[in-house]
């Protein structure tokens, strides 16, 4: 009995577990817009001048 | 700060308006303030930012540098009940829900602006901003906020919104686009999985391998390759049984015999642990097919998405007047026996009749003709043309779906409809493709059964797996792909692939005038006598609304103008004021003779013989300066500078061109004269029905390729082979034209029709060199020679050559190399 009888489909649960991840991002509309969250994560500082608003 | 502006300025001397960044013009400085700005609406929209704390914008290196504009709209038409349950939805949370187009965006610190409206506006639970398209969605709690309020706000900082209309339309494709994305991730992930299992297959079947492990290896690549079968695989299966239900062929056909073929054979040769699996080559494959769909699909969508935005610009509001108050409405909610407030320089939301007041409609989108017409009371107006002159009380007759522009559009849509499907190359080549394998499969078979029996079965699922026609079906889809991509970085936004199929051979042309081969505004063509009084003629008119004036305006925009004491609009006749001590009237031949005075003494006859001499197509313009005539202009629609030279191209290509238009006879014939055209290819004063009717009689003897731009051409753009919707035209013409110029001028099309000429070149060469590959593997596998590894190397092969060979081909220049070839 061979390690590889373990380990391959050891292997294939992780890769089912990356697919899985993938469709729940893709189902939940994380590759629908590519260009506008790059930008926003730039911009999530809370203005540091002038007064704060809630 | 004025020191900062001063280093920042451009030219060093001019101030930099503290908004956008461009120079200040010298009557807005004001020099008792730290802050200068080029507009009003910068001002405005800079006073929002300061008070608000968000001067954190003006940090962005990446910011827009163009001044704000605004529209000042009131915006009340979205409050509406009827504009709510068009636009609006309530999300899960009891908040109300819309998307906006936003005019104006162009880059980061726009999505940083727009994005911080919950700070600007107390009610607004989030705006999220996708820059890529412009829309914007907006979450707001309804009893605390109105939606115009919300509208108002951003069109005080330079976005003014529109509703979007495809919200529906939208969600279903962002589903679909879901859909597809999950599948193409679900196979490429099995299939680099059943490629690992397989590299060991193959490595083991060369050094030699322990039988327990190849079975092994061999029940793993069979486990795994199941579901890319039953999920991303399905669409194959699916479209090869409609294909075969509507007993039509499709390229899924071939596909789906290979696939099940292989993965039958598979199985069985897993099960009883001998013969060769082909796995490996069957998972790529569905991969590399999805992805060949997906691009095809991308390309059609983007060009699809620009269409939806213009459409999502058309003014959508009316003013009603209801006991004396009037009200902004949506165009939705307009009722017969309403009565409408139409100003000058507005579109009629409704057919209806004048009740009050006189003017002139410009009905170039629905008629084609360029000279606005006069009306007055009784006068019946249509939905969609322009109110040019005066203010006007319209009473509504039809509105909505029973206007004269809704029917049109419907027949539009009916004719577009009807339009034979084309059939593509690849699927025609389908057909004969899956008839050439099966006979061959059959025959290898039969031969096989005789000189090697045991090995019969094997060599004909071989060769059926290796002639799976992946770069066949691929090699369409992905020249056109690129060809569109391109073609789209040129200005010409193609909506489907067989429009470039159709457009490389030359056929008949029908061009409408209007907007098409002219530049569809007025404009001076003519001017006659002294040129001292320009500047007086500009000035009377740049208060005015008139078409005329806005002739005048394009013609000299840089002129300086002299202050005018009085002046007067006479509706129907032209204006009169005074300028320096000097009484001066410009305006129809008619009216200005009213205001020459004998005592004046005799006008030159030489001028007056020049001024009537003016071509007669053009609207004439008097102008006259104390009772004596001093000049005259002529007033039309001026050709497109490079119309000639590219109908010249496109006829030495072999293309027969007509002009099709809805104007006035001696105006199309004075411009096919000019642009070269015979008197039997001149077709005027035709209805949007009579378009129709010409575009069909022709394409019963051969394609038709139409292009207009107004919404008279939309049935015909519909039922033409080929329709093109040119730069600037009315959105039901863009919606319904296979292909949109988004750039000015016919140079574009003579490009268009070149490089739809090379895309079938590129076509042609992508299944030749596949078919090539086909019958090399096809002969080895007849001959029983080839190896499951030798099909792992060749299939991928063949799709590479396509993929590259479709990359590197010239079907359009790119738009990046363009500065420096030009």
């Amino acid at each position: 009995m061979s390690v590889i009888f373990v380990v391959l489909p050891l292997a294939l649960v992780i890769v089912s577990a990356a697919v899985f991840a993938f469709v729940w991002s893709a189902r939940s509309g994380q590759f629908d817009d590519l260009e506008t969250p790059a930008v926003r994560m730039l911009h999530d500082d809370a203005p540091t001048s002038g007064p704060r608003v809630p | 700060m004025v020191v900062d502006a001063l280093l920042i300025a451009p030219s060093g001397a001019d101030l930099a308006c503290s908004h956008c960044g461009l120079a200040v013009p010298p009557g807005l400085l004001d020099a008792h303030s730290t802050e200068q700005f080029c507009c009003a609406g910068c001002h405005t929209a800079f006073g929002i930012l300061h008070s608000h704390g968000l001067d954190q914008y003006y940090r962005f290196a990446e910011r827009r540098e163009a001044p704000v504009h605004t529209s000042g709209r009131k915006y009340e038409e979205f409050d509406h009940p009827s504009f709510e349950q068009l636009y609006v939805t309530t999300t899960s949370d009891g908040l109300s829900r819309t998307e906006l187009y936003l005019e104006g965006v162009h880059c980061s610190s726009c999505v940083w602006l727009v994005e911080r409206m919950p700070l600007l506006v107390p009610g607004v639970a989030r705006t999220d901003l996708d820059v890529r398209r412009s829309l914007a969605v907006v979450e707001w709690d309804l009893s605390a906020v109105l939606l115009s309020t919300i509208a108002q706000s951003l069109d005080a900082l330079g976005y003014p919104p529109h509703p979007f209309r495809g919200v529906v339309r939208d969600a279903m494709r962002k589903r679909e686009d879901r859909a597809m994305l999950v599948r193409i991730g679900v196979a490429g992930a099995i299939a680099i999985n059943v490629m690992l299992a397989s590299l060991a297959l193959y490595s083991g079947s060369v050094n030699g391998m322990d039988p327990q492990f190849e079975r092994f290896f061999r029940w793993v690549c069979f486990v795994v390759i199941v579901p890319t079968f039953v999920w991303p695989g399905r669409v194959f299966f699916a479209g090869a049984w409609a294909a075969l239900r509507t007993r039509s062929l499709h390229m899924d056909l071939p596909i789906a015999i290979a696939l099940a073929a292989g993965l039958v054979r598979g199985a069985i040769n897993t099960v009883r642990d001998h013969g060769p699996v082909y796995f490996d080559g069957l998972a790529v494959l569905i991969f590399a097919l999805l992805v060949g769909r997906f691009l095809q699909q991308r390309g059609q969508r983007m060009a699809a998405d620009a269409a939806e935005l213009l459409h999502a610009v058309a003014p959508s509001s009316a003013r009603i007047v209801e006991d004396d108050v009037v009200r902004t409405v949506p165009a939705e909610a307009l009722l017969p026996g309403m009565v409408m407030d139409v100003r000058a320089g507005e579109s009629f939301a409704a057919d209806g009749v004048v009740i009050q007041g006189r003017s002139a409609v410009n009905a170039a989108l629905l008629t084609g003709e360029s000279r606005p017409t006069s009306i007055a009371e009784g006068a019946t107006v249509f939905a969609g043309t322009l109110n040019v002159e005066a203010p006007l009380r319209v009473r509504v007759d039809e509105a909505g779906e029973s206007s004269r522009i809704a029917k049109l559009l419907r027949q539009v849509e009916e004719s577009a409809r009807r339009r034979a499907p084309v059939v593509q190359l690849a699927n025609r080549m389908a057909g004969i493709f899956v008839g050439v394998v099966l006979t061959l499969a059959i025959v290898v078979f039969a031969v096989g059964m005789t000189v090697a029996p045991e090995r019969a079965l094997d060599n004909a699922i071989a060769l059926l797996i290796v002639t799976c026609p992946c770069a066949l079906a691929l090699a369409t889809p992905l020249a056109i792909t690129v060809a569109v991509g391109r073609a789209a970085g040129r200005g010409m936004l193609v909506k489907g692939g067989d429009a470039l199929e159709l457009l490389a051979k030359p056929g008949t042309l029908v061009l409408d005038k209007t907007g098409t081969l002219t530049e569809g505004r007025t404009a001076v063509v003519a001017w006659v006598g002294a040129e001292w009084v320009q500047p007086f003629v500009l000035a009377l008119e740049e208060g005015s609304s008139h078409p005329l004036a806005d002739g005048f305006r394009r013609a000299w925009p840089e002129m300086q103008t002299p202050s005018v004491i009085n002046a007067t609009h006479v509706s129907g006749g032209g204006m009169v004021g005074t300028i320096d001590g000097h009484v001066v009237r410009v305006g129809s031949p008619a009216f200005v003779r009213d205001g020459i005075s004998v005592s004046a003494g005799e006008p030159d006859g030489s001028l007056v013989g020049a001024i009537n001499a003016i071509d007669r197509t053009l609207t004439p313009v008097h102008v006259a300066v104390d009772g004596v005539l001093v000049a005259g202009a002529g007033l039309g629609d001026r050709i497109r500078d490079d119309a000639l030279v590219s109908l010249q191209q496109l006829r030495a290509r072999g293309w027969r061109t007509i002009i099709l238009s809805g104007d006035a006879s001696d105006v199309v014939a004075s411009v096919g004269h000019t642009l070269g055209f015979r008197a039997d290819e001149l077709v005027a004063a035709a209805s949007p029905e009579d378009k129709l009717a010409f575009v069909e009689s022709l394409k019963a003897k051969g394609p038709v390729v139409m292009v207009g731009d107004g919404v008279n051409d939309a049935a015909a753009i519909a039922a033409a082979t080929v329709g093109i919707g040119v730069h600037g035209g009315a959105e039901a013409c863009l919606a319904t034209a296979d292909i949109y110029l988004a750039r000015p001028g016919l140079g574009a099309l003579v490009e268009l029709t070149d490089g739809a000429q090379r895309t079938m070149r590129v076509i042609k060469r992508n299944i030749a060199f596949s078919i090539g590959y086909n019958i090399i593997g096809a002969g080895l596998a007849a001959i029983g020679l080839l190896t499951p590894l030798i099909a792992a190397i060749l299939m991928p092969t063949s799709s590479i050559t396509v993929v590259l060979g479709s990359w590197y081909s010239h079907t359009f220049a790119r738009s990046g190399r363009r500065e420096q070839h030009a």
